[in-house]
């Protein structure tokens, strides 16, 4: 029988403000609240909130058979706890019906797991917490940033003891091999890989409402058929896509809302269930390594992190950002740790972006900058404001290893003050009771 | 003496450097008591200082007979010019253009600024300066750079008074050497035919002569100054909140300016101290790649762009600023460095640079000298006797260089072009 996993990716980064030259060392608050809290309210107006309604509905209408995954970046939920809590409530109503999962990823939506290990063990180890308290579910598959993956990256998810994680199913890593099976990591056999089918996923997210797209329109009829004629032994269909998709990027004068809603009766006709990842995981073998030497991901044409670590700006910045990171964590100060987390957002690296062509056009859709130069300054400028509020916490002359040991000693220091001056208070009070009765004859002072 | 000026800026619109020079300049003769000038920009705003001169604007100049009522011509004027200058204007007009496209008043409409139609503007300016000469008696036609040139030409064959041109750039000076022959043309033609040259320094008198095959006898160098500053302007506060010295490269980011030279001067200050920041200002053709060019340096958090400044904004910055760097590979002027060192900020000028040729109290290096001009700006962050040194002299040797010096020369040009006698 065939199954159709959904997983959808919920993620909204705190833009940046214009933040000038003359503004380092003077401002030390970055963000564009105004078109921030602007972009989160349309986006649930029009996509999150009658969203979230229409899979309520399915799920019950479908009797619980239609199931679903979600990937809710801390970037988003902090958004949206403070400007639009209803969404929130919306994912909780979801939560409760028992077929919608929720799973782990980095918090800031962040490239950590790229340079910074422990920072990137550290968001993942946050992130999760913050679903838990949210959901009431512990997240028990990875999904990494923009569907990142490679080698390395699998071992380090399996290391934190995530046996199943999602990526794409990328061309040039597939082949021949199609992406509708469940694969593991090629250096360890325990990590599960859901692969995104590109091609259905894009026909829902991008191609929907194409008026010259050949199989214009797209309806759940259809789209099923297609499933089912997949090959027999071809059971895993894996659907990924934003949750902007439906309302926001395809609007509901689409007819997307309606494609939704009619998927589950057309499925059922087909004997096509629904799954979470988990389920996947638990019920499939995997049939194959899949081998990834250079990381992936889901953006662009090159499906790679050219978005991202494309070109020299970008990877300047990106450089830059984490040639810090440990000194951040050696700070205390929250404030700092907050725009650490808020600067790491892949976002602000997708902005510098100078592809051209249809790429360039999504990348320039998303931006709130007018050339990837512009957003390059800006950002650079805030991260020079930050770098040297970071700098003045400790003198730079000291390297990290010293200052980490230095800290350390004066950790402990502190603690063994305190302990002796436990004991001296315990002593003394020992030492004054026998003198009571001595003191009551001559008073001391 | 009654001068006709051709300029193509004029403040508050200014584009570059020309348009301060006009200003000062003009104002500078206009404190010598029988000058009066009139001078001719493509585009007036209206809010124009026209206190010691009086601004035509080519666009209000009327070149096809309209029959208008005065109370229309005054509403459509506005502050930009008289009705009566219109009329007098309008009395003038010596062919027929009305196959040229015009407006409702007659006139020609211009841009004011370096539009991709430049040289259609340009002999459109010309057409135009035929009825301003025939409307405006006067001693002698002043053009200022090569977009004028072929407006004082017509105007010199229409009155028969000499020809002084003035040369605030040559295409060498832009171009690094690829001349564009159009604007080549354009420039030789300017110079033969007129009867002095003014250039704005040696260097450009130089390159008249040797790339232009001009007489020497015929060219003069008469060197910029700068306006003293506003009060308004002297109370702008640095705006810096960084502990960091400050280093300002400040203009067009382009070829000419030579900014590749910045950011590795840069590169190699940062090698050795990390408690400065380099600015950029400005924007210009070779913006993005100097964004590129920082980046590849590894020195983006240390090196910032702020995009164009204007008005105020760049004495902000001057003010914020701890050295003032201007690399130009080919500066015929550059009157940037006269305005750092006015608000105190020591300054290095390449030796490419015309205004290096009168300023003793700035570092001199060349261009392509990343080492040395590093060097010099290490040791303005770092010894405090120079900083103050080179901020303190530097202020008291500005101060002295003043537009009115440089008008009594080039009145003694407009005499010597006149045939009047030197007392």
């Amino acid at each position: 029988m065939k199954t159709i996993c959904f997983y959808f990716q919920i993620h909204q980064p705190f833009r940046l403000k214009r933040y000038r030259f003359f503004d380092i060392g003077v401002d030390h608050y970055y963000y564009d609240d105004f078109n921030n809290e602007n972009i989160i309210h349309r986006i649930a107006e029009r996509s999150y909130i009658p969203a979230n309604r229409v899979l309520l509905e399915m799920i019950q209408n479908s009797g619980g058979k239609f199931k679903v995954a979600f990937s809710i970046t801390g970037m988003a939920l902090e958004q949206l706890e403070v400007y639009v809590p209803e969404v929130i409530d919306g994912l909780k109503e979801l939560a409760k019906t028992g077929c919608v999962e929720f799973l782990a990823e980095t918090y800031a939506h962040s490239l950590a797991s790229l340079s910074d290990p422990e920072e990137f063990i550290r968001q993942v180890k946050s992130h999760v917490n913050k679903i838990e308290t949210l959901f009431g579910q512990k997240p028990k598959v990875f999904r990494n940033t923009e569907l990142i993956y490679s080698d390395e990256i699998g071992d380090l998810v399996a290391s934190m003891g995530y046996d199943t994680m999602i990526t794409e199913g990328a061309k040039h890593v597939l082949g021949w091999k199609s992406p509708n099976f469940l694969y593991h990591s090629v250096n360890n056999k325990n990590l599960k890989l859901l692969l995104k089918n590109s091609k259905l996923s894009d026909d829902i997210a991008f191609r929907f409402s194409n008026y010259e797209w050949d199989q214009y329109p797209l309806t759940a009829d259809k789209f099923i058929s297609w499933i089912a004629n997949y090959p027999e032994n071809e059971q895993l269909i894996n659907l990924f896509m934003n949750y902007e998709t439906l309302g926001e990027m395809q609007r509901k004068e689409t007819g997307i809302f309606e494609f939704m809603k009619a998927l589950p009766r057309f499925a059922e006709e087909k004997r096509i269930s629904f799954s979470t990842p988990t389920e996947v995981s638990k019920k499939m073998k995997p049939v194959a390594p899949y081998a990834v030497p250079y990381p992936i991901s889901w953006t662009d044409e090159e499906r790679d992190l050219s978005a991202w670590m494309g070109n020299i700006l970008q990877k300047e910045a990106f450089e830059k950002l984490y040639s810090i990171g440990e000194r951040v964590h050696l700070c205390n100060d929250r404030r700092l740790q907050h725009d650490w987390l808020y600067l790491q957002s892949c976002d602000h690296f997708f902005y510098m972006c100078t592809k051209h062509f249809s790429d360039g056009a999504v990348h320039a859709h998303f931006s709130p900058y007018e050339s990837p130069y512009e957003a390059f300054n800006n950002y650079m400028n805030v991260l020079g404001d930050f770098i040297d509020r970071v700098n003045s916490k400790f003198p730079t002359s000291i390297d990290n290893e010293e200052l980490n040991s230095l800290l350390t000693t004066i950790h402990n220091q502190d603690k063994e003050i305190n302990e002796l001056k436990e004991e001296i208070k315990i002593l003394r009070s020992k030492k004054k009771q026998p003198m009571r009765e001595i003191s009551s004859i001559t008073p001391e002072q | 003496m009654k001068a006709l000026m051709f300029g193509w800026e004029f403040p508050p619109h200014i584009l570059g450097g020309l348009g301060t020079a006009s200003y000062g300049l003009t104002k500078g003769m206009s404190k010598q008591s029988d000058m009066e000038i009139i001078f001719v920009i493509p585009k007036p705003w209206g809010d124009e200082d026209q206190s010691f001169l009086k601004i035509i604007g080519a666009c209000n100049t009327p070149v096809v007979w309209k029959d208008v009522r005065w109370e229309y011509v005054r509403d459509r004027l506005g502050s930009t010019m008289s009705h009566d200058d219109y009329y007098r204007m309008r009395d003038h007009i010596y062919a027929d253009f009305s196959y040229k496209y015009t407006n409702d008043l007659g006139c020609i409409e211009f841009s004011g600024r370096y539009p991709d139609n430049l040289l259609e503007e340009i002999n459109n300016y010309s057409i135009v300066a035929g009825v301003i000469a025939r409307t405006y008696p006067c001693d002698v036609i002043h053009s200022h750079d090569w977009l004028t040139y072929p407006a004082g030409i017509h105007a010199k064959n229409v009155t028969g008074k000499p020809l002084v041109i003035h040369v605030h750039a040559t295409d060498f000076d832009r171009s690094r050497g690829n001349v564009n022959p159009q604007v080549y043309g354009i420039e030789k033609d300017g110079m033969d035919h007129a009867d002095h040259i003014i250039t704005v320094s040696n260097l450009t008198r130089n390159t008249v002569i040797e790339k232009y095959y001009i007489d020497p006898r015929k060219v003069t160098t008469v060197h910029n100054a700068v306006e003293p500053l506003d009060p308004e302007i002297e109370a702008i506060q640095s705006r810096s909140g960084t502990k960091d010295k400050v280093v300002t490269f400040l203009g067009r980011i382009t070829m000419q300016k030579g900014p590749e030279y910045f950011v590795e001067a840069a590169y190699r200050v940062l090698q050795k101290a990390d408690n400065v920041r380099f600015v950029m200002a400005g924007s210009g053709d070779k913006m993005n790649e100097m964004i590129r060019h920082a980046a590849y340096r590894k020195i983006s958090d240390k090196f910032h762009f702020t995009g164009f400044l204007k008005g105020k904004q760049v004495y902000e910055m001057l003010k914020s600023s701890d050295v003032y760097v201007m690399p130009s590979v080919s500066e015929p002027f550059g009157i940037s460095p006269l305005e750092a060192m006015q608000v105190g900020v020591p300054s290095i000028v390449s030796k490419q640079s015309g205004c290096a040729e009168i300023l003793e109290n700035v570092i001199k290096t060349d261009y392509w000298d990343i080492d040395a001009m590093a060097d010099a700006i290490y040791s303005i962050i770092t010894y405090p006797s120079m900083y103050t040194y080179l901020k303190e002299e530097g202020k008291k040797e500005v101060d002295e260089i003043k537009w009115e010096y440089a008008g009594q020369k080039v009145r003694r040009i407009y005499d010597a072009v006149c045939g009047i006698k030197q007392y």
